[in-house]
């Protein structure tokens, strides 16, 4: 057809636009280093968590992020339910027992009682102000934090990333990767980062190799910490991804198939009209 | 087109209701019998397309109520408790959010084709304002809903554009404040958007009525651009012909809809919006939604506030006097050369523009920003003297020729068979 060789014509003058103004200096200005893709289990249409990591990723949370960061969305009971950790309940039972609950009493007086299954990650800090006050900087709650962070993959990469095949949802995931694992590059100053917005970063070099102690034999490295908590923080941001991806395959199957019954149908149809 | 309905009921209480109120007649009559030109192309499949977006976005939405709180304390974590705790949330929130981006896509088609085939002429002006009605009411639906997950991205953008208002002199300041209710952005300000963003859909709904309507006048143009002259040759029932090619075209049109819901929800969105509204700290770069970008490259075009709102709302009016901009007698853009480089010309600019509306208005962008939306408002004043200069391509005298044409084998007049006018 005549008007669609036209418009490839002029696709290809608008991807030569394109590219011009890609190469407009203004952009290399701020843009520091691209994190680079990483390999995760749950990234792809199929892509499911896995149990073994967020585990793992959940005690780094609890041994380091959680000394500044709350994770005040996230209720305990949600580290048992079907496509998170999987932690046993009796676990998470014995879990939410070790964080101090505000609460009143029979009374109406205030009181710290253990935590329960259906209560929610208190919050490390009261206010901003007592967060500031104590770290210089508000820390930010990490319950969303892995949709919250991402970075621009410029003309023309960031079309492909929305196509069947070559999609590509991790930005945030793998920033917090690139930040915390490959990120604090200058030994002099440990509030430098590569990939933070500025390079000067408010948290420190929140860890290194040996600081969390992993019981399943897994690598006690920077690397593999890293690699656990940003898997356990996607989980944190989208609890319900698991789900989503196992109910889109089934959609896509029916339609797909009703698709097809109502194309030959249409052509039945229509074989008398052409 | 269309005159009394001639159709009878079966059952004697259809035949008693309906003398009464004719209301099976008027389906009937719009969605059975209703003669459609029979070499529509699948371009025309996005109005009904279109009738199933507005549909399910107004019934996630109203799921969607039952659990948001308007209020800039709660607002943010409700939408998060929809996510995590309400049954099917996340799958209510993604397809309401990524609905709205679907919505747009279908209605860019849906424009683009009436100007490829000239559908904004004479005797379809009407139909074509009630089509930017419906397009200005939608963006403002868009924007509004934006507002309320009240994350960052919501909060500033609604800043930046309610601001605009304030550029219209004498009382532009008061409209600002009648928009914030009171004098920032504020809770006042998310109340009276929710309830604006729940209403304006309904309003959408009416005109949709209207533009139907007048479609049901004037009848329904085509690729090549002529009249139905005999109905028997030219067209063919709406019901089976258009009914089961327009529900195919919706369920491939929900399959890419899916693909956004359930694999890349969150690709149309921006991360910014996944903070929770802080009043204190701008974000670094603030962009409207992908569907606002070519309108937002317009405004920040021009080196005047004023001058910048004027040229953004005048190139969505300019859409509204088409009708009387373009001049040649010929329809169809397929038979118009000119006039389809300069159509193809003008997608590309569009196109340029949503991709500058992205970058930061700084050096080389502004400068093509610029010149772009010269483009923009060139393509439109262009329009009445290519209709005087412009040679055209022979037209076919009938729709049935024009379908000859393409399959080179004799029409069969069986699919008009059906129709007994």
């Amino acid at each position: 057809m005549k008007l669609f060789r036209t418009s490839s014509l002029l696709a290809a003058a608008a991807l030569a636009f394109g590219a011009l103004t890609m190469a407009n200096p203004v952009m290399a200005a701020e843009a520091g280093p691209t994190p680079e893709r990483q390999n995760w289990s749950f990234a792809g249409p199929f892509g499911q968590f896995d149990r073994a990591q967020l585990q793992r990723g959940f005690f780094v949370y609890r041994e380091v992020c959680q000394n500044c960061h709350s994770l005040s969305r996230v209720a305990f009971r949600n580290l048992s339910e079907k496509g998170g950790p999987e932690f046993s309940e009796s676990q998470i039972k014995a879990l939410a027992a070790e964080y101090p609950i505000k609460d009143f009493n029979d009374a109406g007086e205030p009181i710290e009682r253990p935590g329960r299954p259906a209560d929610y990650f208190p919050k490390r800090y009261p206010n901003d102000d007592a967060a500031k006050a104590a770290q210089g900087a508000v820390p930010p709650d990490l319950s969303v934090m892995a949709k919250a962070r991402s970075y621009s993959r410029g003309f023309p990469l960031f079309l492909l990333d929305m196509l069947p095949g070559m999609a590509y949802q991790e930005h945030g995931v793998d920033y917090i990767y690139a930040l915390l694992a490959k990120g604090y590059t200058k030994a002099d100053d440990e509030k430098w980062n590569a990939y933070f917005p500025g390079h000067t970063i408010a948290m420190a070099k929140p860890m290194g190799d040996g600081r969390v102690d992993y019981t399943d034999g897994s690598p006690k490295t920077l690397d593999q910490y890293t690699r656990d908590v940003s898997a356990f923080l996607m989980w944190a941001a989208e609890p319900k991804l698991e789900e989503r991806k196992k109910t889109g395959l089934r959609v896509m199957l029916f339609l797909l198939v009703f698709a097809g019954l109502l194309y030959f149908t249409k052509k039945k149809v229509w074989a008398d009209a052409h | 087109m269309s005159g009394p309905s001639t159709y009878v009921p079966k059952s004697a209480l259809g035949r008693w209701f309906e003398s009464r109120l004719p209301v099976m007649g008027l389906v009937h009559s719009s969605f059975i019998a209703y003669p459609t030109p029979r070499n529509l192309n699948y371009f025309w499949t996005f109005g009904a397309i279109l009738s199933f977006m507005l549909g399910a976005q107004i019934v996630t939405g109203i799921v969607l109520a039952m659990h948001y709180t308007p209020h800039t304390a709660f607002a943010f974590a409700s939408v998060e408790h929809i996510m995590r705790d309400v049954n099917w949330g996340w799958f209510l929130r993604y397809a309401h959010a990524n609905g709205a981006s679907m919505f747009f896509v279908a209605v860019y088609i849906h424009m683009f084709r009436g100007l490829y085939y000239g559908s904004y002429k004479a005797p379809r002006e009407v139909l074509w304002i009630l089509g930017v009605i419906i397009f200005l009411l939608m963006m403002a639906t868009a924007f509004m809903g934006y507002v309320l997950p009240w994350g960052q991205m919501s909060f500033w953008g609604a800043k930046v554009i309610t601001s605009l208002f304030s550029a219209i002199p004498f009382v532009g300041d008061s409209i600002t404040t009648l928009l914030w209710g009171g004098f920032t952005v504020d809770n006042p300000t998310l109340n009276r958007f929710f309830s604006l963003h729940y209403l304006l859909p309904f309003m959408i709904a009416g005109v949709v009525v209207l533009h139907v309507w007048a479609l049901h006048v004037v009848g329904q143009n085509n690729p090549a651009g002529v009249e139905i002259k005999n109905v028997q040759r030219d067209a063919v029932p709406f019901t089976p012909y258009a009914t089961i090619k327009d529900s195919f075209a919706v369920v491939v049109f929900t399959i890419v809809f899916c693909w956004f819901i359930f694999y890349v929800p969150n690709y149309l969105g921006h991360s910014d919006n996944y903070i929770e509204a802080n009043p204190l700290v701008t974000p670094s770069h603030i962009v409207p939604e992908w569907y606002f970008l070519p309108f937002y490259a317009i405004l920040r075009a021009i080196p005047s506030k004023l001058g910048g709102v004027l040229a953004m709302f005048g190139s969505i009016a300019i859409l509204a006097f088409l009708p009387w901009l373009d001049t040649s007698k010929v329809r169809s853009g397929a038979f118009r050369p000119v006039f389809k480089v300069l159509f193809w010309v003008f997608v590309v600019v569009c196109c340029g523009l949503g991709y500058l509306g992205a970058m930061p208005a700084e050096g080389g962008y502004v400068i093509a920003s610029r010149i772009l939306t010269l483009l923009y408002f060139l393509f439109f004043l262009s329009l009445p003297f290519i209709g005087w200069f412009e040679t055209t391509k022979p037209v076919p005298a009938t729709i049935a020729d024009a379908v000859l044409a393409k399959s080179g084998g004799s029409v069969a007049l069986a699919g008009a068979a059906h129709e007994k006018p």
